[in-house]
């Protein structure tokens, strides 16, 4: 157990200091009434910067990561995140840049080099995906779901059309259903037929004049290409209904097919899944959108412009626009780092990259389909599903020891019990940046766990045993509410 | 390069288990009209070509102006062990830590910044983060009319005004009603207005603290105003300011939100950013975002869990506080180091700095002829100047010089094109200070 930073506080101890005050400064009395101030300073620790430096090195060494461990978190593709992108992130003349000053008057002159990296960026993403325009404001991937629902929501209201609606496949992410909420719409479910694709009849069924948009990932959530994704489109399209692409499992098609072709009308990209960005744990992301041509003047302002001398500026005069949906121009470091990325595979090396996750992904459901249920058991793309709802009714194994047993064969586990319609679901997303030796690895240690659970089903409740901690207790954190020191 | 591992052997002995022929067999399922012969993009660059690139287009950005730009984004001291920390591989390629027993680290870490964010705002229950000042805000609207069950909000003239966009762009489709107080820059809160804007039906106040001209108001009687109508109290703060300030909290603040870029993340342009958000214990269920509990593992020891998950759209779906997911968590812990870098002593040195800083400046300024100093309240590190001339044009003359005065207020108080908002800093020197004010002086 490592101590909190707070309980390694000493009274006194500094580790910072600041440039001192030049007389002319320091002069007089704080010019500021007590009346406005705390009696006390906050109660931050007093440390010095060997225990700042000690304390959060040692927490780092408590995680699993893409740099320490295989990490098959599907729908979260953690592929390798190449240095370079960080590297250019780190440049002054980016890292350093007030995002206020190309809004002064002769201040885009002196940001060009940013808004090229926003426009260009841009542009690739149009070829990537088939669209006519991009947003890249949205900070994470359903901040980018949002966007797109709002933007459907003004294309409608330009048309006097006042549909209410939204149909979305039960195996979606759960943000689909409540990105669309946010915006205003109630959510219809629409069923999956048996092989793993929307169940069309209920589809038809659902599909009313007030379904404004139909929210699909693609492949879906399952790991599956949506086989009759075109005929979907063109009976929304025929209704005055938008199709939503959910671009979590992107990865699967860069390259060998694009949402636009594919008939879809407004795409969010996750760049921290797709294109390479860092996951830092949770955030920061960021979830670019792009849409057809109906829908380019509700883009959020500004936008970025190009005029034919080549010369960049902010085009805030967009008066259709759905309005600001962040401060300035989304989050450009992230973005920084995915134009680089774009920049490095280039057109070839984004198909080679997409080839290579479908490419893993069948390998280990290969080499897992005797052992294991998979409840649509076809060529997958970027992913695999898994059930353990063979070991479950035999001899009580559940997904979350599968994942258990995974942490002590030094494997982040896969993501579990997602989607919600798979009974012990688990979900393997290798990447295209592991090797097939790494996957030899982790299908036989999931093939011995398999194993294990009918040969000594009681081995998996002490599991993990490797970690510094044990199996950890949920229900009292939920009860007990502690949620600071 | 697409960093694929695979040598041509390996990958043939992989589509032979599979039982394909060739990686195109793989996309058997994409009908043949929908599939794509290329994209018509480069092929990829080495990585020391990337570089080039980005090196030379970096260089077409001016980042060594003195910049007095603020409006929310700060150009504040990163001591150097935050980069260095957040470089570190197992914080920064780890994701949302679903599985406890391998992400301590993240987990510990969020707990600690929720800690320190509750410390700062004297609040009950800090979430592990949002995206960004604005989108924290507008969280919190909606978050304030889920607990209320009223639909009207009531948003002071204080209020950032690019935070005021983003709330009407998220309350507009919410079914919320949102009222808009004019702004008057410079004076406090209007009480009037407010009390006249008030009624049964108004889920929450929205004010910002310093507002966005930089003026400093003591909320207390606004709670008061809001909680006698039943409704909330929102405020969005500026963190460095809290080294000094009286705590939102114990103002009688129920949520407090902020834009954490001061505490150790770069300008870089504008993102990412990190969203603060803290509530009153009584609101704490209806949090958007992850949050992060203390329990303990089935040997007792002490260990930390993503808790309250029964609010989040991975299991509430339409019915969740919120859909935000990704956050912005490699943010906080730059935060939490930072924080914890300064110190209790630090955080409030820095403040005490920044607010000499500016009043040293303020009293420079307000001896070149024809400059008016607008704020008649205490001011923290910002202030808006009156020139005589048009703003923008005396930022574009001194833009030359290699200063960034300050943002004109122009573009969004029309009638207001001679303010100027000047943001201080402890980066600022005085050398630099005197410089603002010299050439402020020629120009006139």
């Amino acid at each position: 157990m490592i101590p909190l930073i707070f309980e390694r506080s000493v009274s006194g101890r500094r580790a910072l200091t600041f440039p001192r005050l030049t007389e002319a400064e320091r002069e007089g009395p704080l010019p500021l009434p007590a009346e406005y101030c705390a009696d006390e300073a906050p109660d931050l620790p007093e440390v010095s910067e060997l225990d700042v430096i000690r304390h959060y090195t040692r927490l780092s060494q408590q995680n699993y990561s893409v740099d320490t461990h295989f990490y098959p978190l599907g729908s979260c593709t953690m592929k390798y995140n190449p240095r370079l992108c960080e590297k250019v992130a780190a440049l002054d003349g980016f890292a350093g840049l007030h995002p206020l000053l190309p809004q002064l008057r002769g201040g885009a002159a002196l940001t060009q080099g940013a808004l090229e990296v926003l426009w260009h960026s841009g542009e690739l993403l149009n070829e990537l995906t088939g669209m006519a325009g991009f947003t890249l404001q949205p900070m994470a991937g359903a901040h980018g779901e949002l966007t797109g629902m709002l933007l459907i929501a003004a294309y409608h209201r330009a048309r006097g059309d006042t549909r209410r609606t939204v149909l979305i496949p039960d195996s979606a992410h759960g943000t689909n259903p409540a990105s669309a909420a946010m915006a205003g719409y109630s959510i219809v479910a629409v069923g999956t037929d048996a092989d793993g694709n929307v169940d069309l009849d209920d589809f038809k069924a659902r599909l009313t004049p007030d379904t404004a948009a139909v929210m699909l990932t693609c492949p879906s959530t399952l790991g599956l290409f949506e086989t009759h994704v075109r005929e979907l489109a063109d009976i929304a399209h025929a209704n005055g209904t938008l199709l939503y692409y959910d671009g979590a499992n992107l990865n699967a098609m860069m390259g060998r097919a694009r949402p636009g072709d594919l008939g879809f009308d407004v795409v969010h990209l996750n760049v921290h899944k797709t294109l390479g960005t860092p996951h830092g744990g949770g955030g920061p992301g960021a979830g670019p959108v792009g849409v057809r041509e109906a829908l380019l003047p509700f883009l959020p302002a500004p936008i970025v412009t190009r005029s034919a001398d080549g010369t960049f500026a902010l085009d805030y005069d967009r008066p259709q626009s759905i309005g600001y949906i962040a401060p300035f121009y989304g989050n450009f470091g992230v973005m920084l780092r995915a134009y680089a990325y774009m920049l490095h595979l280039g057109g070839n090396g984004l198909r080679e990259a997409a080839d290579h996750a479908v490419l893993n992904a069948n390998y280990l459901r290969v080499r897992l389909q005797e052992a294991f249920d998979i409840p649509y058991n076809r060529i997958c793309m970027h992913e695999v599903l898994l059930s353990a709802g063979r070991q479950h009714k035999t001899g009580g194994i559940r997904a979350l020891d599968f994942a258990k047993g995974l942490i002590d064969a030094g494997f982040h586990p896969p993501t579990i019990y997602f989607p919600l319609i798979v009974h012990e679901a688990m979900m393997i997303e290798p990447t295209e940046t592991e090797s097939k030796a790494t996957l030899d690895a982790f299908a036989d240690a999931l093939l011995r766990l398999a194993r294990l659970a009918e040969t000594d089903p009681g081995a998996f409740a002490t599991m993990p045993e490797s970690t510094h901690i044990s199996r950890v207790d949920e229900t009292r954190a939920a009860r007990s509410m502690v949620l600071k020191a | 390069m697409s960093f694929v591992p695979h040598t041509p052997r390996e990958r043939g002995e992989m589509l032979a288990a599979i039982g394909v022929a060739s990686l195109d067999d793989l996309f058997a399922d994409i009908p043949p009209a929908l599939r794509l012969e290329r994209l018509e993009m480069p092929d990829g660059l080495s990585e020391q070509e990337v570089y080039d690139h980005l090196h030379r287009l970096s260089h077409r950005n001016t980042h060594d102006l003195a910049c007095f730009l603020g409006g929310g984004f700060y150009d504040h001291t990163i001591p150097a062990a935050v980069d260095s920390l957040v470089s570190r591989g197992e914080f920064f390629t780890a994701y949302t830590p679903y599985q406890p027993e391998v992400a301590q680290g993240t987990l510990q870490a969020i707990f600690e910044f929720q800690s320190m964010i509750c410390r700062l705002t004297g609040l009950d229950a800090a979430n592990a983060s949002l995206y960004d000042g604005g989108t924290a805000l507008a969280e919190a609207v909606m978050t304030a009319a889920s607990a209320t069950r009223r639909d009207t909000v009531v948003i002071t003239g204080g209020v950032n005004p690019v935070y005021r966009r983003i709330v009407r762009t998220y309350t507009r489709n919410a079914g919320l009603r949102l009222v808009e107080l004019p702004a008057a820059i410079g004076e406090a809160t209007d009480r009037q207005a407010l009390a006249a804007a008030l009624n049964d039906g108004v889920a929450a106040v929205v004010v910002q603290n310093p507002d966005f001209f930089g003026s400093i108001d003591d909320l207390g009687d606004i709670a008061a105003q809001a909680h006698a109508a039943g409704a909330l109290l929102i405020a969005s703060v500026y963190p460095v300011a809290l080294g000094l300030l009286k705590r939102p909290g114990d103002m009688g603040v129920d949520i407090a939100t902020g834009e954490g870029q001061s505490l150790g993340l770069p300008l870089g342009f504008g993102g990412p950013c990190l969203g603060l958000f803290a509530v009153r214990q009584a609101l704490v269920r209806k949090m958007p975002g992850r949050i992060v509990g203390e329990t303990v593992d089935r040997r007792g020891n002490r260990c930390y869990v993503l808790t309250l998950q029964a609010r989040e759209q991975h299991i509430r779906r339409e019915k969740a506080t919120s859909n935000i997911c990704s956050n912005t968590a490699l943010c906080a812990l730059r935060a939490t180091i930072h924080l914890a870098l300064l110190g209790k002593a630090g955080l409030r040195e820095q403040a005490e700095i920044c607010v000499r800083k500016a009043g040293y400046a303020r009293r420079r300024l307000a001896q070149i002829p024809g400059i008016r100093l607008r704020n008649r309240q205490p001011v923290f590190n910002e202030f808006v100047i009156e020139l005589p001339l048009d703003a923008e044009e005396a930022v574009a003359g001194l833009l030359e010089r290699g200063i960034a005065a300050g943002f004109p207020l122009g573009r969004y108080y029309p009638g207001e094109e001679r303010a100027l908002l000047v943001a201080l800093t402890e980066k600022r020197t005085r050398a630099e200070i005197d410089a603002l004010a010299r050439a402020l002086e020629e120009l006139l």
